[in-house]
C-alpha cells in the first residue's frame, strides 16, 4: 500500500515542474568549498560525531602526532597526557611530549590548517596520514567552547619557547594566530617538546570506547613509550618504558608491483617522461630488478627501450595485468577440484571467487594459457585440465620480491609480549609477526598477539584489541577487517568455546597489530580496516599461528590440571588408608604414608617442575623450590625428549633460563605418555584389562620379595608391643555375648 | 561339651579370617613398595561370571577377577574404603563383637582430613564392599563379625538353641522366631524336633494366615517366610535343616517371574552371592506352587487372575534363558505363563475359600507330589 501511494505522488510531481531558477543566478551562489568547511558539516567523518568521541579523537590526535614526531626525532617518547574537566561538559586536553617542537612558522599552519602535513605525500608508515586530525580536533574545540588552540613549542636547548594560541579561519582553511602581537616566549624548563592544549565540548566516561581504555592499549603497542595520564577523576597512572629501542625508522617506499591500481601505473608511465619503460619500472617501482623489468615488458608486449609517455594506455593496461598476475594465487589444487565439481559456474567465475587477485582479464589470460575457455562450466574440467590451470598459472607469473620489510615497522614478537604482559594479568602468551605482505601495491605487516587465563573474564567473550600502526582502533569493531579474520578464525580447535560467526568466549585477549605505510580505513575518522582479503588472510594466519601455541598450552593445561586432580585425590585417601593399614597390620602409619606418597610420581604424571606451583610462576620459583628432591632446575631441561617434542609447539618460548619469571608460561611441556596404564586423559586408559593376568603373576613375585620386610617390620613391631596379638587371641572368648556391642567408634 | 568344641571352632575360624585380612594389608603395602599398583583382585558377581554347576546343581562363581586398584582415579576411594571395612571388621573380630552393616557404615563413616569429604555417604556405598571383602579374602560375612537385619520369620515343631537360649518354635505367638542373619553352628543348633518337612512361603501374609489355622502343627513342618525374596540367613537356616536334619523343603511363591527366581535362589544360589551356594542353596528344594497351570486345575475364578505387564515378560524371558531353569517342566511352567499373559498372587487361592490353601491345596500339592523340581 504505502507503495502504491508513493508512486502516485511520484507520478504528480514530476508532472509538469516549474522553473525555480535560472543558470545565471545559480552561478551566483556557486562558489569553492573550504575543505575546514566541509568537515565542519561532516564532522563525524572524522570522528568528532558526538561528545565523548569528540574527547577521546582529541586526544588521539594529539598523542597520535606526539609519538609520531619523537619517533621520526629518534626520541624516545615521554608523555604527559592531562585532562580537566573546566566546567560541566566542557574539558580542557593538554597533551604534552618531549618531541623536537615545531619552529615557529609552522605551528599556526600544523594546529590550525586542515590537510596540512609531512606524512600526506609520502609512502611511508606513521600514526597520523593525512594531516587532519590536530587541526580538526583544534577546530572541534574552537567551534564548541570558542577558545583557541594553545600550543607551547620548544626546538632545543638555549632556545626560546613559543606560546602561540591559534585559530583555523574555516571560510579559508587559513590559521590565525590569536597572540602575534604581543611577546610570545615562554619560560620551559624542558630542553624540547611541543604542548598542546584544547578547550572543547565533550564527555568523560569509561569502557571500551573511553580514553582510558585508548591509553592503555597505546601503551600495549608502544613498549617504548613512557606515559603519565591524569585523568579529570581519580589519580594520575604512569607507565614507565619496558623497551629502550625506539621502533626501527620506517623507510620511505615506492609501489610495489603485486596488486598496484591501473590509475597508478598510467601515472606513472606518464610521469616517466623521456625515460625508458624499463627505467621507469626500476625506479618507480619496489622491488623491480633490471630483469624483472624486462620480463613484465615481455609478457606485456612492450618494448622495454620505450619512451615510457609514449605507449599507448592499453600496453599500460596489458602490463599491469602482467603486473596483477604475478600476485594471483588460487587455493590448494585438491581444495579447488573439490569446490568446483560442484559448482555450477563457470570457469572465469570460479578462478575469481576462489583465487585471490584475479580480474576477468587475468581469468581469461590463464584460462587461454591452459587451452580453456573461460566460459567452460566448472564442473566439467578433467583433473588434466586443472593441472593446466595450475601451470598456466605459474608461467604467468614474474616473480617479484615481496616488498622491503623496513618500510613496515612491526612491533616485533617479544614486544608484543610485553605489552601484553603490562595490560593483562594472564597465565599464557604467544605472539607472532608475519612476513611483509601487500594489498593494493602497499606492504604491510600484521602481528597477532594472544594472552590468555589468569585474571582474564573466564565468561565474556574474548576482547579484541585492534591496532593500525600502532594506534588502538575502539570504534566499529564490527565494520573491521581485523575483527573479521578474528573471527573467520576456528578457535574450537584450539581449545576455546566459540559459536559459529562470534567471537570465542573464554579468558582471551587478542592483539592485533597491521602496521602499513597506508592502513586502508573504512572511512577518514580511521576506526576501522577495510576488508581487503590479503590482510584478513594474514591476519588470520596469524592468528591461527597463535592459536596453535595456544591450544597445545591449553591441552598441556587440561592435561596438567587432570593430573593434579588425580594427585590430589590420591593424596586425600593416602592417609585414610594409611591408617587403615596401620589399624591391620600394625605397621607405623607414616612410613606406610611415605611409601604410598613416594609411590605418587610413578602414578601422576606431572611436569618436573614442583607440582604445586601455578604455571606461570613456576620457572620463577623453581630454584627457591628444592625440597621435593624432584624439582631439580627448571622442568624444561631435565626428560630432554619430552622437553624437546613439547617445545616444538611453542616456538615463542625462549630457552628457560632466560626466561623472566612470567615468561616460564611457554615453557610448559606436554608429557608424553611413556606408560601405557595411564594416557593423558586418564580414566579410560587406566589399568587396562589385559594387563591383568601378567599383573597378578608378577604382582605375587614381588609381594613375595617383599612380604619379608613387612613381615619382619610386624614381627618387630609385635616385640615391642605385646598388645597386638593378644587381642588377636581373644575373640574366641566374646561368642557368648554378642549382646555387647561395642562395634563403632 | 558341644559348646566347647563350638568355642574352639569360632576361636579357629576367626584366627584365619585375620590372617586373611592382615595378608590383604601386607600385600597392598608389598606392592607398592616393588613399585606396582597396590590392587585387590575380586571375583565378578555378574551373570557373566557364573555357571550353573549341573553335577551338584548350584550356581558357581566363575574365575573372572576385576582389578581395584588405589591409583586409579576412580577406584582409589573404593579401594581406601575396602581397607577401612577390612580394618573394623578386624576390629569386631579382635573384640568378639558382631554388628549389623548398618552399624559398620557408621562406624566407619567419618570425614576425610582435610577435605568435606566422608569416607561413606550412604550404606549403599558399604553394603557392596562388604560383599567384595567377602569375595576377594574369601571369608564369610559372619565371619567378619557382621550380619545383615533379621528377616523372616519360622515356626514350627521344634526346639533350638538361639546363641545359648533354648527357644520353643512351638511357642512363638503370632509373630514367630525372627531369623537372625547368623543361623552358623555354634549360634544356632537344632534340638529336640517331629518336623517332617519345610514349608517356605514367600510371604509373611500368607504365613500369618498358615500360622494361625496351626498348620505347622496339623502337618507337622516347619512353617517359614523370608518377606519377600530369602535372605542369607533363611537361605542358610533351610540348608542347615535340609543338611543336619534330612529335612525336605517345599516353596510357595507368587506365580510370577520374581516368585519363580526366589525358588530358583533358595534351590540353586543367587548371581550376586554365587559364591555362596555350596553353604545356601537347597538343591533338593520343590516348588508346590503357585503354577501356571494351577488356574485351570483349581478352577481359579478368572477375576483373580493378573495381566502381565511388560516388565514380567521381559523377566519371564530373561529366566526362560538361565540354565538352572532349563527343565523341562520349568520351561513349559514359563512359557505357560507368557502364553496365558497371567500372573497370580497365592491370596488367589483365598477365592476358593479362606481356608483353602490350608486345608485343601497343600495337603493335596504335598501327597500327590504335584511339585517342580
Amino acid at each position: 500500500m504505502t507503495t502504491e501511494t508513493n508512486a502516485e505522488e511520484g507520478t504528480e510531481s514530476t508532472a509538469t515542474p516549474t522553473r525555480r531558477s535560472s543558470a545565471e543566478a545559480m552561478a551566483s551562489k556557486q562558489r569553492e568549498i573550504s575543505v575546514s568547511e566541509f568537515f565542519t558539516k561532516n564532522r563525524h567523518l572524522l570522528g568528532f560525531d558526538n561528545a565523548a568521541k569528540a574527547l577521546l579523537t582529541t586526544v588521539k590526535e594529539a598523542v597520535d602526532n606526539a609519538l609520531d614526531a619523537c619517533e621520526e626525532a629518534g626520541i624516545l617518547p615521554t608523555l604527559e597526557v592531562e585532562i580537566a574537566e573546566v566546567s560541566d561538559g566542557r574539558y580542557r586536553v593538554r597533551v604534552e611530549d618531549n618531541g623536537p617542537g615545531i619552529v615557529k612558522e609552522q605551528i599556526p599552519k600544523i594546529f590550525a590548517k586542515l590537510l596540512y602535513g609531512s606524512k600526506f605525500h609520502r609512502l611511508r608508515q606513521s600514526r597520523g596520514q593525512q594531516g587532519i586530525g590536530i587541526s580538526a580536533a583544534g577546530m572541534y574545540g574552537q567551534l564548541t567552547t570558542g577558545r583557541p588552540v594553545v600550543v607551547v613549542s620548544k626546538i632545543g636547548k638555549g632556545r626560546p619557547a613559543w606560546r602561540l594560541e591559534v585559530r583555523i579561519d574555516s571560510r579559508s582553511n587559513n590559521p590565525e594566530v590569536l597572540n602575534k602581537d604581543r611577546d610570545n616566549t615562554v619560560v620551559w624548563e624542558k630542553d624540547h617538546g611541543t604542548s598542546v592544549e584544547i578547550e572543547l565540548q565533550g564527555l568523560y566516561r569509561s569502557g571500551r570506547t573511553s580514553v582510558d581504555a585508548y591509553l592503555e592499549q597505546t601503551v600495549v603497542a608502544n613498549p617504548h613509550l613512557e606515559l603519565t595520564y591524569k585523568p579529570p577523576k581519580g589519580e594520575a597512572m604512569h607507565w614507565p618504558r619496558v623497551s629502550d629501542t625506539l621502533p626501527p625508522e620506517a623507510q620511505e617506499i615506492k609501489p610495489h608491483p603485486h596488486g598496484v591500481e591501473l590509475g597508478m601505473v598510467l601515472k606513472i608511465m606518464h610521469e616517466g617522461g623521456k625515460r625508458t619503460v624499463k627505467e621507469t619500472l626500476m625506479e618507480e617501482f619496489s622491488r623491480v630488478t633490471g630483469p624483472v623489468a624486462e620480463e613484465l615488458c615481455k609478457r606485456a608486449g612492450v618494448d622495454p627501450k620505450a619512451h615510457a609517455n609514449r605507449i599507448h594506455a592499453e600496453t599500460v593496461e596489458k602490463m599491469h595485468e602482467v603486473m596483477r598476475a604475478s600476485h594471483a594465487a588460487l587455493p590448494q589444487q585438491k581444495r579447488f577440484a573439490s569446490k568446483i565439481a560442484k559448482s555450477d559456474s563457470t570457469l572465469r567465475e570460479e578462478l575469481m571467487d576462489e583465487g585471490t587477485g584475479f580480474t576477468p582479464g587475468l581469468a581469461d589470460l590463464v584460462l587461454r594459457g591452459a587451452g580453456l575457455e573461460p566460459t567452460q562450466k566448472a564442473k566439467l574440467t578433467t583433473p588434466t585440465q586443472l593441472d593446466h590451470v595450475y601451470d598456466a598459472l605459474h608461467k604467468s607469473q614474474v616473480r617479484i620480491l615481496p616488498p622491503p620489510a623496513t618500510c613496515v615497522v612491526p612491533i616485533g614478537e617479544d614486544l608484543v609480549m610485553e605489552g601484553l604482559k603490562r595490560r593483562f594479568k594472564g597465565e599464557f602468551f604467544a605472539s607472532h609477526t608475519r612476513p611483509p605482505a601487500v594489498y593494493r601495491g602497499n606492504p604491510f605487516v600484521v602481528e597477532v598477539g594472544v594472552a590468555f587465563g589468569g585474571e582474564l573474564s573466564k565468561d565474556s567473550s574474548a576482547d579484541v584489541l585492534r591496532f593500525a600502526n600502532r594506534v588502538p582502533l575502539l570504534y566499529q569493531p564490527r565494520a573491521c577487517a581485523i575483527t573479521e579474520a578474528v573471527l573467520k578464525v576456528d578457535w574450537k580447535s584450539y581449545g576455546m568455546q566459540q559459536r559459529k560467526g562470534e567471537l570465542p568466549v573464554g579468558p582471551l585477549a587478542v592483539f592485533v597489530h597491521l602496521a602499513s605505510v597506508w592502513v586502508p580505513f573504512t572511512s577518514e575518522a580511521k576506526e576501522a580496516v577495510a576488508h581487503y582479503d590479503d590482510i584478513v588472510r594474514e591476519v588470520r594466519l596469524a592468528l591461527m599461528e597463535c592459536g596453535r601455541k595456544l591450544g597445545a598450552w591449553v591441552k598441556a593445561q587440561d592435561a596438567e590440571k587432570w593430573q593434579r586432580e588425580r594427585k590430589s585425590l590420591f593424596e586425600k585417601y593416602i592417609n585414610e588408608l594409611a591408617a587403615s593399614i596401620h589399624a591391620i597390620t600394625g605397621l607405623p602409619a607414616e612410613k606406610v604414608k611415605e611409601d604410598f606418597q613416594s609411590a605418587l610420581p610413578r602414578h601422576v604424571r606431572l611436569p618436573t617442575t614442583p607440582s604445586d606451583t601455578p604455571p606461570a610462576l613456576a620457572a620463577g620459583e623453581a630454584a627457591e623450590n628444592d625440597d621435593e628432591g624432584e624439582g631439580e632446575g627448571s622442568g624444561a631441561r631435565d626428560d630432554g625428549d619430552d622437553a624437546e617434542s613439547a617445545s616444538g609447539e611453542h616456538p615463542a618460548a625462549p630457552p628457560a633460563k632466560s626466561a623472566k619469571a612470567p615468561r616460564a608460561a611457554n615453557a610448559v611441556r606436554v608429557d608424553a605418555p611413556e606408560d601405557e596404564d595411564e594416557g593423558l586423559y586418564g580414566s579410560a586408559f587406566e589399568d587396562v584389562t589385559p594387563g591383568r593376568v601378567r599383573a597378578k603373576d608378577t604382582r605375587a613375585a614381588a609381594a613375595q620379595k617383599s612380604f619379608r620386610w613387612a613381615e619382619e617390620e610386624v614381627e618387630r613391631r609385635r616385640q615391642t608391643k605385646a598388645a597386638a596379638p593378644a587381642a588377636a587371641k581373644k575373640p574366641a572368648a566374646t561368642t557368648k555375648k554378642p549382646a555387647a556391642r561395642k562395634g563403632g567408634r | 561339651m558341644a559348646k566347647k568344641t563350638d568355642k574352639a571352632l569360632t576361636e579357629e575360624r576367626d584366627k584365619r579370617t585375620l590372617e586373611k585380612i592382615h595378608k590383604l594389608a601386607i600385600e597392598a603395602v608389598a606392592d607398592v613398595r616393588a613399585g606396582k599398583n597396590p590392587s585387590l583382585s575380586i571375583p565378578v558377581r555378574s551373570l557373566s561370571n557364573v555357571s550353573f554347576d549341573t553335577d551338584k546343581r548350584v550356581i558357581r562363581l566363575g574365575d573372572a577377577t576385576q582389578q581395584r586398584s588405589f591409583f586409579h582415579y576412580k577406584q582409589a576411594k573404593v579401594f581406601m574404603q575396602t581397607f577401612l571395612v577390612a580394618e573394623h571388621c578386624k576390629k569386631l573380630i579382635e573384640e568378639g563383637a558382631t554388628t549389623s552393616i548398618r552399624d559398620l557404615y557408621y562406624a566407619a563413616k567419618h570425614t576425610i582430613a582435610g577435605s568435606k569429604e566422608n569416607t561413606f555417604d550412604d550404606q549403599s556405598e558399604s553394603d557392596p564392599i562388604i560383599e567384595d571383602l567377602e569375595v576377594s579374602i574369601d571369608a564369610l560375612r559372619e565371619e567378619l563379625h557382621l550380619r545383615a537385619e533379621n528377616k523372616g520369620a519360622m515356626v514350627g515343631p521344634m526346639t533350638i538353641r538361639d546363641t545359648g537360649d533354648t527357644i520353643d518354635l512351638r511357642r512363638m505367638g503370632s509373630g514367630g522366631w525372627s531369623v537372625p542373619s547368623i543361623v552358623e553352628e555354634g549360634r544356632i543348633e537344632f534340638m529336640k524336633h517331629e518336623a517332617q518337612y519345610v514349608l517356605f512361603v514367600e510371604k509373611g501374609a500368607i504365613w500369618a494366615r498358615l500360622n494361625e489355622d496351626k498348620y505347622w502343627d496339623k502337618h507337622k513342618c516347619m512353617l517359614i517366610h523370608g518377606g519377600g525374596m530369602a535372605a542369607r540367613g533363611i537361605r542358610r537356616i533351610l540348608r542347615r535343616m535340609n543338611d543336619e536334619l534330612k529335612l525336605p523343603v517345599y516353596v510357595v511363591t507368587d506365580n510370577d517371574p520374581w516368585g519363580f527366581y526366589i525358588y530358583s535362589v533358595i534351590k540353586q544360589g543367587s548371581i550376586n552371592l554365587a559364591y555362596e551356594s555350596m553353604r545356601m542353596a537347597v538343591p533338593s528344594a520343590r516348588f508346590i506352587g503357585i503354577s501356571s497351570f494351577d488356574a485351570e486345575a483349581y478352577k481359579f475364578p478368572s477375576s483373580v487372575a493378573i495381566a502381565t505387564n511388560d516388565e514380567d515378560k521381559r523377566r519371564a524371558e530373561q529366566i526362560l534363558k538361565y540354565d538352572w531353569f532349563q527343565a523341562k517342566g520349568w520351561q513349559s511352567e514359563i512359557k505357560q505363563m507368557l502364553k496365558a499373559e497371567k500372573k497370580y498372587e497365592i491370596e488367589a487361592l483365598s477365592s476358593k475359600g479362606i481356608r483353602y490353601i490350608s486345608e485343601t491345596y497343600l495337603p493335596e500339592k504335598i501327597k500327590a507330589r504335584a511339585w517342580l523340581d
